[in-house]
């Protein structure tokens, strides 16, 4: 098992030393701000990974789109607004509240509230349960039937 | 009763939507830039002699960009199609030579047919990262405003063409 873990441990260094060439910005600001956008936009040919991290060509393509808009003293929000005209908001992972969203943003919160209400349903029901008292004849019979099913 | 309908009722809008995932493809990105100019460029032309062409050249005509490599594997299956489209429509059909290697390009297009009005060579991607291209082969319908009406994601087929294209093409056309 040990050995295991190292080797995994191993290759996960290693991956992620050869992951992706990286550009170097000598600004520490904008590398920051290169490092940020590159983890937040997605590639789309390998749909669940950033352009960080990802191999396929266009990812490298974003990389270098991005590093050279960098270069030219474009901001972070030109360089969203770059990508989001030509690849629409499927490039953000982090999607923006807009009507079209509305149901991804707020539909956890919904989803919250029916659960809170059935809650509410169930225990107001149990309050109101009836309980049913018995009485003396009552009780024996039941007493009766238990000892005759007890008895098979 | 109500015991039994409302997880019925839940049972049957979670298979709804379910269902409709399963149905989407996930390649398929809706692009932002139809109903919108299409991006600008001037470029050299595949077949040589140093010409350039530009999407201002194209204005008042509409014409089809279709973006293609010879290392695309789905561009081969879509080529016959292309080819015999061509030969029945009069439309001018632009390729974009994307991330390819002119001399390979070349090769493709004597041995398998061309196509193509004009092809025009994007050897570092960057035209087609104006156009959001993200994978080959895609296909735009662009009108004579220069307007793009339509972007297709993956090989074009015959059933594309006839049920999307060729009645959107004549549509625009018709458009003065």
């Amino acid at each position: 098992m040990n050995k295991f873990c190292m080797a995994l441990l191993l290759w996960l260094t290693i991956s992620s030393v050869y992951a992706v060439d990286v550009y170097q910005l000598a600004d520490p600001e904008q590398q920051k701000t290169y490092e940020t956008l590159t983890a937040e936009l997605r590639c789309l040919v390998c749909q669940n990974q950033n352009i960080a991290d990802s191999h396929a060509e266009l990812a490298g393509d974003l990389r270098r789109q991005v590093y050279e808009m960098l270069q030219q003293g474009k901001s972070k929000d030109d360089i969203v607004q770059f990508m989001t005209d030509r690849y629409g908001d499927f490039v953000l992972y982090n999607p923006p509240l807009k009507a079209k969203t509305g149901l991804l943003w707020l539909g956890p919160l919904g989803l919250l509230l029916v659960g809170l209400t059935m809650i509410a349903l169930v225990l107001r029901r149990k309050k109101n349960a009836v309980k049913i008292e018995l009485d003396g004849s009552e009780r024996q019979k039941i007493k009766q039937l238990l000892a005759e099913e007890n008895k098979d | 009763m109500l015991k039994y309908i409302i997880p019925l009722i839940l049972f049957i809008i979670m298979a709804v939507f379910l269902a409709l995932g399963l149905n989407l493809n996930p390649k398929d990105i809706p692009s932002p830039l139809v109903d919108k100019p299409a991006p600008t460029f001037l470029a050299d032309k595949l077949n040589g002699g140093g010409q350039k062409l530009s999407p201002a050249d194209l204005k008042g005509k509409v014409w089809m960009f279709n973006v293609w490599a010879s290392w695309c594997v789905s561009c081969r299956q879509e080529h016959p199609v292309l080819n015999q489209f061509a030969q029945q429509q009069s439309i001018i059909i632009v390729g974009l030579n994307y991330k390819d290697k002119p001399e390979d390009a070349q090769k493709w297009l004597s041995a398998l047919g061309n196509p193509y009005n004009d092809s025009v060579i994007d050897r570092d991607g960057r035209i087609g990262l104006d156009w959001g291209v993200y994978g080959v082969p895609e296909t735009f319908i662009v009108d004579k405003q220069g307007i793009v009406r339509y972007k297709h994601t993956g090989p074009v087929t015959e059933e594309d063409l006839q049920q999307k294209l060729i009645p959107l093409i004549t549509k625009l056309q018709a458009q003065t």
